[in-house]
């Protein structure tokens, strides 16, 4: 009986909210209905409706789904620091990075469902019951380890959740383990996706060692940078506190991984230039054009000048530590990274193509509104997800249980706000 | 984690799969009405590996399908499975030397093998260059020239298709193993397992594989009969195609249809392990080489120049 | 210390078993193509007599040649030919070459080899690979010329007339078939 109610009691709470919450639902409905629209008209006449071709057989979706490998990935960022070295400001808060986490991993999922040609035959990639060519296929390997890291973020964020939920204290003997192994699995996930790419002797442009230590420097820009941001709006709404000491920690770590993940990226064009190959043409067609085709050029340097710009934003702190440029900084990472590692990573290993083919991919309305509307999912999920971890990591939310220890004392720890909030009872009894 | 799948005559079966198909196949006969092309969608939607068959469930398979097509096409469509012969592997050469670049392969192909008018598929691309010009450059080259009359001056010609890999890696990226190399050096592709994710089109160094990215057209009156399930048979919307060196014709000893087009010969093909073939002769007496040999595909597709 | 030895050579074991089965997996193995060629140094026979080809792509109601020529003497010098439009624009070997260097003079229905020796149209070939020898072997291998049939069995070959005008033996140009769309315009 007390499961249906506090399943009943989880449900309530995603239903009920104020009229900001209503209109926020309100505006990502709106969204994700469009996006399903272009996608059933996709889905109806086939990929025929994207931009993509022979010459570019990947496009925006993939292009998001390399970029939110990366934001999955970085959830270790807070995981690291809080849960092994007990960094109290980030461990109270690391929860919110293993929901951002299982969000991102799901939106992935999701984007590499609509770029597929058959998706009703997509049981043919599970092992046994399909034909997994493991260990062969390197996206074999990524449904492995992107399944594996949503089982295990997953795992550990339901954990926390019912043993607070419970009002129990969670036990690190449980989850310890799984903390520990969901670290390496996050850099796992990341270099197994830029394996994905960079095993393709097909593509020069790929095919660069440099690639997966790219993607895991830009990883731990970009994947922080959302979080700044959220944390910022979470403690804005609800009585989560996030320390400022936590988000700076972390601007601070943004900083470094900029550093790195500039320099690599120097590295890279270094060696193209100088060397000057002929596998130079993709990135020329990148930063410079090829034989008239433009259509990356100004992205491109958009995304440097955003990327440079942060940098400095983030090493100095006296910028870091002010919200105004803190935000800016975090901004322009999400759209330079974005760029840079979506777009920019996934059409030059195409342009030129194979025989040397220069086919100017741009996104159709269909791809764009099917990518909104991703996005926007993932905007709802993780609201709802919020929506009710919140409260139980607040207190606000526990479930019936008989031997229910006052759970109010440690929630007045966690709260750091002066008021006395009188914690909502949810539960009737 | 996975099995490699084996030919069918080892007969694998995995009954969590044929739980499965028992499951959803009552659950959606229950659930929908039992017309005819229901069953027709649900075999295909639940049909094996064709590698994990047994031979009655290949029949099976060709016989639905040459109904399916028969019906469709108003031809009386013969799907067959031919199997690779003992002691074959199919070499191809050309002859840049005589190429003029007519293309009239490339429509030959389509012909034969019911590539889709609409949107248009060929698996065949014919390169210009520049002579002088450097090869390594390819995106100097032209795949969309058109000149009153070929061969034109200044200019040679270099058509690409599949390039048959000894070490392919279109093989290797492939999430489903929906794609393989059979013992004759063919690679082929299974067009009822392949999931759309275009991955081998990634791999593919040569460019040579072909994705439906709207359902396939093909006109009754121009649809090809004779077809083969790893081949000319038709194609479904968004799974990956390609050359396979007219399977249909090759294993029932035929010339591929590109070679018995070609206006100047410059297409040779054999059976690399017999030492009498065109193909040996043309390797073992001309200065042969194969494209992008320095990403060891191996392929077996040999341009040559015979003056 | 012994412990540590071991554990690094399990690890370079299992690294090494890791490795080797990236090496080829998920392709079925293929019969050999990479023995060296044995035969290659043996002389090649392929001196098969007779091809199978198609008849001779004779001008309408040209052949045969002495149901005019019977009646007509033999003259061997190089003038205009009022019945023979092909002589006008004679392009072999320039002006080294006229007719009666290949046609035969006293039997007009038979082409004669430099030996002397009186071969029928057919066998035309013979007479080609007189002076184009290294053509007539690839030829002959299949290697030259178009093939149509079967590649492990019987061939239809081409006379070297049938592509190659033997007053104007340049290939003609051809229309190209038209040129594929570009990706934009597929739709």
């Amino acid at each position: 009986m007390s499961v249906f109610r506090n399943v009943a009691n989880i449900a309530k709470q995603l239903v009920i909210g104020d009229k900001y919450y209503y209109m926020w639902l309100g505006f990502l409905g709106f969204f994700i209905f469009l996006g399903l629209v272009a996608y059933v008209q996709q889905l109806y006449e086939g990929l025929i409706v994207t931009a993509m071709r022979d010459q570019v057989s990947w496009g925006l979706y993939i292009s998001n789904f390399t970029f939110l490998v990366g934001v999955a990935a970085a959830a270790v960022v807070l995981v690291v620091p809080a849960y092994l070295y007990n960094f109290k400001a980030i461990k109270e808060i690391a929860i919110l990075g293993e929901m951002l986490a299982v969000t991102a991993v799901t939106l992935c999922i999701l984007f590499i469902m609509v770029d597929l040609g058959q998706p009703t035959r997509v049981w043919h990639i599970l092992p046994f019951i399909g034909a997994m060519n493991f260990p062969s296929s390197l996206l074999a390997w990524d449904v492995v380890v992107l399944n594996g890291y949503l089982i295990i973020n997953l795992t550990i964020f339901l954990y926390i959740l019912y043993r607070l939920a419970m009002g129990k204290e969670y036990s690190m003997q449980v989850i310890g383990p799984l903390i520990i192994l969901s670290i390496p699995w996050a850099v796992g996930i990341h270099t197994v996706t830029a394996f994905l790419y960079n095993g393709l002797a097909a593509r020069p442009f790929w095919n660069a060692s440099i690639l997966a230590p790219r993607f895991l420097a830009s990883a731990f820009c970009s994947g922080p940078a959302i979080m700044l941001i959220l944390f910022q709006i979470i403690r804005k709404v609800s009585r989560i506190d996030v320390k400022d000491e936590a988000i700076f920690k972390i601007a601070e770590l943004i900083a470094y991984a900029m550093c790195i993940n500039i320099f690599l990226l120097g590295a890279e064009l270094f060696k193209e230039f100088y060397s000057g190959t002929t596998h130079m043409a993709h990135v020329q067609y990148l930063y410079f054009g090829l034989h008239g085709s433009t259509s990356l050029v100004p992205w491109m340097w958009w995304a440097t000048i955003l990327n440079v710009a942060a940098l400095l934003l983030f090493l100095n702190p006296r910028t870091r530590e002010n919200f105004l440029t803190l935000n800016a900084g975090c901004i322009f990472i999400l759209i330079g990274v974005y760029i840079e590692k979506g777009m920019g990573l996934i059409v030059p290993g195409f342009v030129p193509g194979a025989l040397g083919e220069i086919y100017d991919y741009s996104p159709t309305n269909t791809e764009i509104l099917v990518t909104i509307g991703i996005w926007a999912f993932g905007a709802l999920f993780y609201t709802l997800l919020l929506k009710f971890a919140i409260p139980i990591y607040t207190g606000e939310l526990r479930f019936r249980n008989k031997e229910a220890p006052p759970v109010r004392e440690r929630f007045e720890e966690r709260l750091t706000a002066e008021e006395e909030l009188p914690p909502k009872e949810v539960y009737v009894d | 984690m996975s099995r490699k799948i084996r030919h069918n005559a080892m007969g694998i079966k995995l009954d969590r799969r044929n739980f499965l198909k028992g499951t959803a196949l009552g659950l959606t006969a229950s659930a929908l009405p039992t017309k005819q092309a229901d069953a027709g969608f649900l075999d295909a939607f639940f049909q094996e590996h064709f590698r994990e068959m047994s031979k009655e469930e290949i029949e099976e398979v060709l016989t639905r399908l040459e109904k399916e097509y028969t019906e469709k096409y108003k031809k009386n469509v013969s799907v067959q499975a031919t199997p690779h012969m003992p002691g074959v592997v199919f070499g191809y050469g050309l002859d840049l030397s005589r190429c003029i670049g007519c293309r009239r392969c490339v429509y030959a192909c389509v012909g034969e093998n019911n590539q889709s008018r609409d949107p248009q598929i060929h698996w065949i691309s014919v390169l210009r260059f520049k002579k002088g010009e450097k090869w390594s450059d390819l995106e100097q080259s032209d795949k969309y020239y058109n000149p009153a009359v070929v061969p034109e001056p200044g200019y040679f010609y270099m058509p690409v298709q599949c390039q048959q890999c000894k070490n392919p890696p279109c093989v290797r990226a492939c999430p489903t193993q929906a794609t393989w190399k059979d013992p004759d050096g063919i690679v082929v592709v299974d067009y009822n397992w392949c999931i759309g994710c275009r991955y081998c089109m990634a791999a593919c160094p040569y460019g040579a594989r072909r994705f439906n990215w709207g359902a396939p057209k093909v006109p009754n009156e121009e649809f090809n009969p004779n077809t083969h399930y790893l081949g000319n048979r038709p194609r479904y919307k968004g799974v990956v195609e390609k050359c396979t060196f007219c399977v249909q014709r090759s294993r029932a000893g035929k010339y591929p249809a590109c070679v018995e087009i070609c206006p100047v010969g410059a297409r040779k093909f054999g059976n690399l392990l017999d030492p009498n073939s065109e193909i040996r002769y043309s390797i073992e007496n001309k200065r042969v080489f194969r494209l992008k040999e320095e990403l060891n595909t191996h392929p077996k597709f040999y341009y040559f120049f015979a003056t | 210390m012994l412990k540590i030895c071991k554990r690094i050579v399990t690890l370079i074991v299992l690294l090494t078993v890791l490795i080797l089965s990236f090496h080829d997996v998920g392709i079925t193995s293929e019969q050999s193509t990479d023995t060296v060629y044995p035969e290659a140094a043996k002389p090649r026979e392929l001196d098969i007599p007779k091809y199978f080809v198609p008849p001779p792509p004779f001008t309408e109601g040209i052949f045969p040649c002495s149901e005019c020529h019977a009646e007509m003497d033999v003259d061997t010098e190089r003038r205009e030919l009022g019945m023979h439009e092909e002589q006008q624009a004679l392009k072999h070997a320039g002006p080294q070459q006229w007719c009666l260097d290949c046609h035969n003079p006293s039997d007009r229905d038979k082409l004669r080899l430099i030996s002397g020796q009186l071969i029928s149209f057919e066998e035309s070939y013979l007479l080609c690979g007189q002076c184009h020898g290294t053509i007539f072997r690839d030829w002959k291998a299949g290697v030259h010329g178009k093939r149509t049939g079967e590649w492990n069995g019987k061939k239809l070959y081409r006379l070297c007339v049938h592509c190659h005008n033997p007053h104007q033996p340049a290939f003609k140009p051809l229309k190209p078939k038209q040129p594929p769309m570009r990706p934009a315009d597929i739709r």
